[in-house]
Parts: structure tokens; sequence; C-alpha cells
């Protein structure tokens, strides 16, 4: 008995699906007082639908609930909601602040517990009149900022504090509820600036040491490093790993994250490589930098030759997507980039489209489709607005020629064998998998000399994910087109690429064989864990 | 069978349940106009006639929609610009612009609506220019910002009926000498002339076939655009600005040019509506127009994102049809004073309130 006591939070056999999708996959995991506990994984990894179990959110009630046990001091537990968390001393610090910008930062801190004075009025109409008792709030407020080490009075209004001071805010408001066990944080660290990020980690160090569990979700492994004493990596709902941090390393957990068994994606005799050193440059990156929040890419340097495929990797939030992104203009850019030897013109709109580079977005939904138009329309439109393809004469002006476009539309559903009832169907409607073979098909038809794919397989089944993987093989080898694949799955890209950059803080660390082993992968990705071990 | 009756079921829903309701709605108001013993023909005539002169009014909703700057409130800036060519139409026709043309043929009337129609789409297109680069400011608040716009511009018109310096007999108030009148008759200028010519009498039912004609060719036009290169680039940028930038496309331009062929359109419709109306309204005449506008494009199917002309020539039929039944036949059941009106003014608001309430709509 005493043993289990030592755990502040069980959590056991955790599953969890949406509508048949199994989303976690019989999670367990214990956290002890006083220790910091990273929780890890790339995105989709099933991060937040743990936390939301965990909090009792309604999301997961209106969802058919979830299986497995929950136990906050050895005692099991069922949380209906957020509020019941709360008082079994559950806190959590949210990636977006929930602040009242007009009230005070005691307020903020108290609100909703606030300490009150009996008036005349409350003694009659009851409790809801009795007055703030200020300098007890105050005080109090006091006592919670001074624990994390902010230097700032406890009247200031939260509007028109800095970022990160917000988020210290928050941190004060969960210390000061009184039987506070367990805080979660969720990716702290993601809007603060370093110097804010360094302080916000000695705060969850002196939150330990006072014997406050916490849990700390996060994608940059350097911050596991430092301060967390035990990591579970998650991917695709499954638990991959736990370890205390002393038995592992960045590498390793890097591997962990990313590395899983290969699964042969694409046979060999239909991916044949081809040695393209001495091919002409196809593309030329030089020093790019791109403004994009989250995959900021600071210096970005590389070649792909013509005919090859390129693969680029890395950690979530390094900047890896950025790159495409900035190419195709869709976030401020600069730097020496040089298409078949043409310069780009970052301040030119579709400037990289025009010269022949074709981009299959990993926002699918967002950026990829037009959801509400048909399966032939978003095949056709891209081709059509650049190449003034699938146009016919009517009369001065040129009109969509629909019988062209239905024609292509069929060939494409034919060739990537997108499950539909036909070219009308709304691309809404589709599935992941189909949804991403109408991108694919959209980016061909506009006949790119580059084609650019990012993250081509998220969220998609196993079959569409193979299907796509090996017409990407397919068209290099039969038609020579240059591809550029981003992906956060090192099995893939190590499946079909040629070579393959891993992307660290923004910058190309390393261009691995996809034969090199998973240590030197491991090594690339985590590069800029280890550098800020040793500084 | 089976099918066939499945075949119907999708028809009916791709058609829309509000549209169903409000068709219903309006063939019980007709037989209850029969059974009050009106004369139908006559109603239905007028019913073509408001049809007509809405139907343009209505079509300016449908660049504005699929632009992305949703259904353009600030009609009235069109409007304005509208007057503005009428009136100076007038004006060239009082300095003697159309010359020795005999003003009671068919040629001067086509020549004096034609050329309100190129001033109209001159200062409508001018302001719709501005009103464009005014809402990319705003965007996400476009609805909001441009009824109040439309107000404001209403209100800055009416200063300028005042102050421009119009001469001609028929615009301005006789004894002052100055400032435009409220309701200027054109009948020595285009009043009626689309109305009028082709036009098919069968006893009481009459068709304005060449004003019919001319709300479908400009139908037909924007139709054209929709299926050309820009337009189905605007229509993209308008469903989806982040896949449209990644595609090259200029959304802010998609949306000016949306918004100016919205205001321009605006401002023919208003020529076609005076012209079947025989007269030019002024001053705060077009206040509400945008949201009858609105409304009509809304019941006809239209969303706040997608709308098709389609939807404008069924939800003009329907909400004007409506109305147009709707006032005699309220005259017959409540003949006491101010009834009439008050139950006028519930209908038509009220069919704006379902429109705005239903702007989902069908599929089509």
């Amino acid at each position: 008995m005493m043993e289990e006591q030592r755990y502040v939070l069980e959590l056991q056999h955790i599953s969890k699906e949406y509508s048949g999708n199994p989303v976690l996959q019989d999670v367990s995991l214990t956290v002890k007082k006083g220790q910091i506990y990273a929780l890890m994984g790339e995105n989709g990894a099933g991060k937040s639908t743990l936390m939301n179990i965990l909090f009792g959110m309604p999301v997961i009630h209106s969802t058919g609930g979830f299986t497995g046990t929950i136990k906050i001091s050895g005692e099991e537990v069922n949380f209906l909601s957020p509020h019941d968390a709360m008082e079994a001393g559950i806190g959590m610090v949210h990636q977006e602040f929930m602040l009242i910008p007009g009230f005070t930062i005691a307020e903020n801190i108290k609100v909703g517990r606030e300490d009150t004075l009996p008036t005349l009025p409350s003694r009659v109409f009851g409790p809801d009149l009795e007055r703030l008792n200020r300098p007890k709030m105050n005080a109090d407020a006091r006592v919670a900022l001074d624990n994390i080490g902010l230097d700032i009075s406890e009247e200031t209004k939260v509007a028109g504090l800095p970022v990160g001071y917000m988020q210290f805010v928050e941190i004060a408001r969960e210390i000061d509820k009184k039987n506070i066990k367990l805080l979660v944080f969720d990716e702290p660290t993601a809007v603060l600036t370093e110097s804010e990020a360094d302080q916000l980690l000695k705060v969850m160090q002196s939150l330990a040491a006072k014997g406050i569990a916490i849990i700390f979700i996060t994608h940059r492994l350097s911050e596991v490093m430092q301060v967390a004493d035990y990591m579970t990596v998650l991917r695709d709902g499954e638990l991959v790993a736990s370890k205390a941090i002393a038995d592992t390393s960045a590498v390793e957990i890097a591997e962990l994250m990313v590395g899983r068994a290969i699964e042969k994606l694409v046979d060999d005799d239909k991916n044949t490589k081809v040695s393209t050193e001495q091919n002409e440059v196809a593309l030329s990156v030089k020093d790019l930098y791109v403004d994009m929040p989250g995959e900021t890419a600071r210096g970005v340097t590389f070649e792909v030759k013509s005919g090859e495929i390129f693969g680029i990797g890395g950690l979530a939030g390094q900047g890896k997507v950025g790159i495409p992104n900035g190419l195709m203009g869709m976030f401020s850019s600069h730097g020496d980039v040089e298409i078949f030897g043409e310069k780009l013109n970052f301040t030119k709109l579709g400037n990289a489209l025009s010269k022949g580079l074709a981009f299959v977005s990993e926002d699918r939904r967002g950026v990829g489709l037009l959801l509400e138009e048909s399966i032939a329309h978003n095949i056709m439109f891209g081709a059509m607005t650049t190449k003034r393809d699938y146009l016919s004469n009517f009369g001065i002006t040129k009109l969509l020629s629909a019988g062209r476009m239905n024609r292509h539309a069929k060939d494409m559903i034919k060739l990537l064998d997108i499950r539909c009832v036909g070219g009308g169907q709304r691309v809404g409607a589709l599935s992941g998998g189909n949804q991403q073979k109408v991108c694919l098909a959209s980016a061909l038809t506009m006949k790119p000399r580059i084609l650019v794919v990012s993250e081509p397989t998220r969220g998609i089944d196993i079959g569409a994910k193979k299907l796509i993987m090996e017409y990407l093989a397919h068209l290099r080898q039969e038609e020579g087109l240059t591809i550029i694949m981003i992906s956060s799955e090192l099995a893939e890209l190590r499946s079909i690429c040629d070579r393959i950059a891993i992307v660290s803080d923004g910058k190309i660390e390393d261009i691995l064989a996809p034969d090199a082993s998973d240590a030197q992968f491991g090594l690339a990705m985590s590069a800029a864990a280890q550098n800020s071990e040793v500084s | 069978m089976e099918r066939a009756l499945g075949a119907l079921k999708q028809g009916a829903k791709d058609f829309g349940l509000p549209r169903i309701i409000i068709l219903a709605f309006f063939f019980i108001l007709l037989l209850a106009a029969a059974l009050v013993g009106m004369d139908i023909p006559w109603l239905i005539s007028d019913v073509l006639l408001r049809w007509g002169m809405w139907g343009i009014l209505v079509l300016a909703m449908v660049p504005s929609i699929r632009s992305g700057i949703g259904p353009n409130f600030g009609v009235a800036i069109g409007i304005a610009g509208g007057l503005l060519g009428a009136l100076v139409s007038i004006e060239l026709r009082y300095f003697g612009f159309l010359g020795t043309l005999d003003p009671d043929g068919i040629t001067f009337g086509l020549v004096s609506i034609s050329l309100a129609v190129l001033l109209a789409l001159a200062f409508s297109s001018l302001l719709g220019i501005l009103y464009g680069l005014l809402l990319n400011r705003v965007k996400g608040n476009e609805m909001i910002v441009s009824t109040y716009v439309g107000f404001s511009f209403v209100a800055l018109f009416n200063i300028l009926w005042l102050l421009l310096p119009f001469r001609s007999s028929t615009s301005i108030w006789p004894i002052a000498g100055q400032g435009l009148r409220t309701t200027i008759n054109l009948v020595d200028d285009f009043g009626r002339v689309l109305n009028n010519l082709f036009r098919v009498e069968i006893g009481n039912f009459i068709i304005p076939t060449s004003l019919l004609l001319t709300v479908l060719l400009f139908c037909f036009v924007i139709w054209v655009f929709n299926k050309s290169r820009y337009g189905m680039v605007m229509t993209a940028a308008g469903s989806n600005p982040e896949y449209a930038k990644a595609r090259g496309i200029n959304v802010n331009r998609a949306r000016i040019v949306g918004t100016t062929i919205s205001t321009a359109l605006a401002g023919v419709g208003i020529v076609m509506f005076s012209q079947g109306l025989g007269f030019l309204q002024l001053y705060n005449a077009p206040m509400w127009m945008g949201f009858s506008s609105v409304a009509a494009v809304l019941i006809g199917g239209a969303t706040v994102k997608r709308a098709a002309i389609f939807n404008v020539l069924l939800g003009t039929l329907l909400f004007q049809g409506i109305l147009t039944v709707a006032l005699p036949v309220a005259n017959e059941l409540v003949p006491e004073g101010n009834l009439s009106e008050i139950l006028r003014l519930i209908i038509s608001n009220g069919i704006i309130l379902y429109a705005l309430s239903k702007a989902r709509g069908g599929s089509k």
C-alpha cells in the first residue's frame, strides 16, 4: 500500500477511439511525487487526447468515453469535468493563455476562488454579495509570484504584459491552488523567448523540488534533457518507450520519436536507385530564411540534382516544413534560390510555380484543396491558373473546357486509384488518403519540373500510403521527375530517397544516405539538444 | 419506382427545404388572391415586372459572394453610382447630346438607356474599386462594415444630390432652381423603354420581354465570367484564400475585382429598376435595397460563401413574387387603415429574417 502511495498519478491501460479510429491504445504511465515527467511525441501521437482524458474533458465523454483506469494518489477517480480534476489537485498550464486581460495579476490568480469578507447585504442576501478581501488576495498572489521568481507587482493589469509573463501568471494561478499535486505543462516554451524558457524550466524544477509532480509536454529534446527525470514517447497512439532520463540520451530519444521497425513501403525493383551525381542541378538553395511560425528555417543550404528524390526530415518544430512553404511564397522568406539556374523572386507571388515547382502541401484541407469543389475541378485548377490549360475559346474569351477537365480527371482517378463515385464528387466528402491523391494529381497536372511533397502520408491509411510512395518512385524512374519529399516519418524517407537532409534548429544538420545507421540519424536530429547540453 | 423516388428525394434535397416552403407559401398566396377575387394574370404580370426590375441588383450579390466578401450589403454604393450615371444621361439629353433623334422613337429610348447604363457602369466601377480597397482592410467583418458603409454612402449622396450642379429641368426642383428632386420622372428619357419594347400582351397578362432578356443577358455575362480563368481564380480566392495563395493568386486583387463587378452591377441594376418603375428615386430610397437584394439571393439557395446564377433567378422570383402578391392580398383581407402596411412590413422583413437564418441553403 505504501508503495502505491508514492505515485501521484497512475494511468493504467488507457485506450480511446474516435468513431472507430483508435487514437490511444493501452497506454500506461505513472508519475511520482516531485518528478518532472516528459511526454513526447510528434503531432497526432495522442498526447492531447491523453491529457483530455486525464482532465475529464467533455469531448471525451461525448465521444463514447475511454477504457482503462486513472488513479490519483492511489485512489481510483473518474473525472466528469475539468472542475473535478481541479478539485482533486490537478492543474494545467495552457498553451493558449486563459487570462482575463482587464483584471490585475492578483485577480487573475484568484479568479473563481476569491477571498471574501462578509458585508451587510451579504448577511441578508447570501454570500454572493460579500466583498473581496483584496489585501489577502494580493498577499497570496505575491507569495505565488515569489515562488516562481516573477518580480512584478501583483496589481499590474494582465493586458499588455509580455507573452512570457502571461505564462508565468498562469503558473502562479495553478500553484496558488492549495492542494495542487500535479501540474500539466502543455508545450509551455513554444511561445517563449530563450531566456523566458530558461526561467520557466527553472521554475518547473523548483516546483518539483517542493513536491509537485509535473507532466511536461514538449517537442524540444534539449529541454527534456535539461530538466526531466523520466520520459515517455507516444507514437500513433501507442506507448513506444518509457525511460529514466539518466538511462538514455538525446540521440536515443530522437530515434524513439521517429524510428520504428522499418516497414517496406516500396519494393526495390520498383525503385532502382540510379546515380544522379552527374546530372545538372535542379534546385539550389542558399541561406534560405523562412519566417513560418513554429517551423522557422534559419539559413538552409542544399542542392538537389535533376532526377533525384531528395528527402528532408527532422523533428517537428525544427523548421523542415518551413522550407517548402518558404519556397512557394506562403510565408515571408529570403535567400538565394535557383530553379534550373533561374533565380527565384520571392517578392513575386507564384514565382516558384511559374518556374516549374509544384507543391503538395502538408495542410491538405487548409491549403491543398477546395473542399467544396469537385475532384475534377481540384485536379485541373493549378494547371488552369498557372499554365492556362483546360480552357477553350469562347468568342473573345476562354472558358473552362469541361470535357477535357473530366477526361483528365477520369485518367487521374484510374491512375492513382482514387476511390470515389466519379470526378464530379465533392472533394470534402473523400477520405484523407483519397484527398491526398487528389492533391498529388493536381500537382502532377501542372507538369512540374520539380515536385515538392510535404508530409504526403500524414493521417492516411497504409494502403494509400504505399500507393503514393510507389507512385513517387515510379515518377522518378519512368519520367525522371525531380522530387523533394519532406516527412516526419524517417522510415518513409529512407524507403525511397537518394539522400536525406536532416533539419535541426532551422538548419540542415547533416545530409545522410538512406542506409545510414539509426544512430547517425538520431545524432543529426538531436543536434540542437546536444549543443545546448554542452553549452 | 424505388429509383425514381430516390432521384426525387435527392432533387428535393438539392433544391433545399427552405425553397420548397417558400414556394409553397407563394402558391398559397396566389390561391388566396384568387379566392378574394383578384386579377391573377395582372398579379403575375406584376411579379414578372418586379423580377426584371430586381434581377440585376440581386445578380450583384454573385461576384461579391464568390470573391469572398460575402453578400454585398453595400449595394447602396453601386446604386449611388448608377443614379449618378442616370442623372448625367438626363443632363446630356437636356443639353442636346441625343441630337435630332425622335423623342418618341424606339431608337431614342434605346440610346438613352444604353447611355445611362454605360455611365452607371463607369461611375459604379470607380466607386467599387475604392470600396474593394476598403473591404480589404476589414477582412472578416465585411458584412457589417458593408452595411454601414452603404448607409454612409446614402447620407453622403443625400448631400451631393443637393449640391451637384445639375441643370436639367426634369431633375431639379423647379422653384428653387437647384437641388435634385426626390423622384425624377423618366418619361422623357428611358422610363419603361424595355418594359414596352417587344411587350407581349394577352388580355391582362403582360410580359416585359426586353427587360427580362436584358436581365438574362447580364446573367449570361456573369455566368461566362464565372467559367473563365479569372472567374475561377476569384472563386478559389473567395472560398479558400490559403489555397489561392499557394497557387500564386493575389487574393486581395481578386476581392477587389469581385467587389468592383458587384458594385458595377448594382449601378446597372438601379438603372434597370428605375427604368421599370419609370422614375428615379433619390435620397433615402436606396437605403434598404441592400437587404432586399441579399435576402433574395439567400432565399434562392445561395450561402454567404457560395452563389450561382440559378440562386439569383429563383430567389428574386420568390422574394419579389411573395411581396407583390402579399400586399394586395393583405389589403383585401384587412382593409382597415394602416394594418395592411404593417402586415406587408411583417411579411417582407419576415422573409428577410428567414432567408438570413437559413443562410446555408441547398447545394445549387
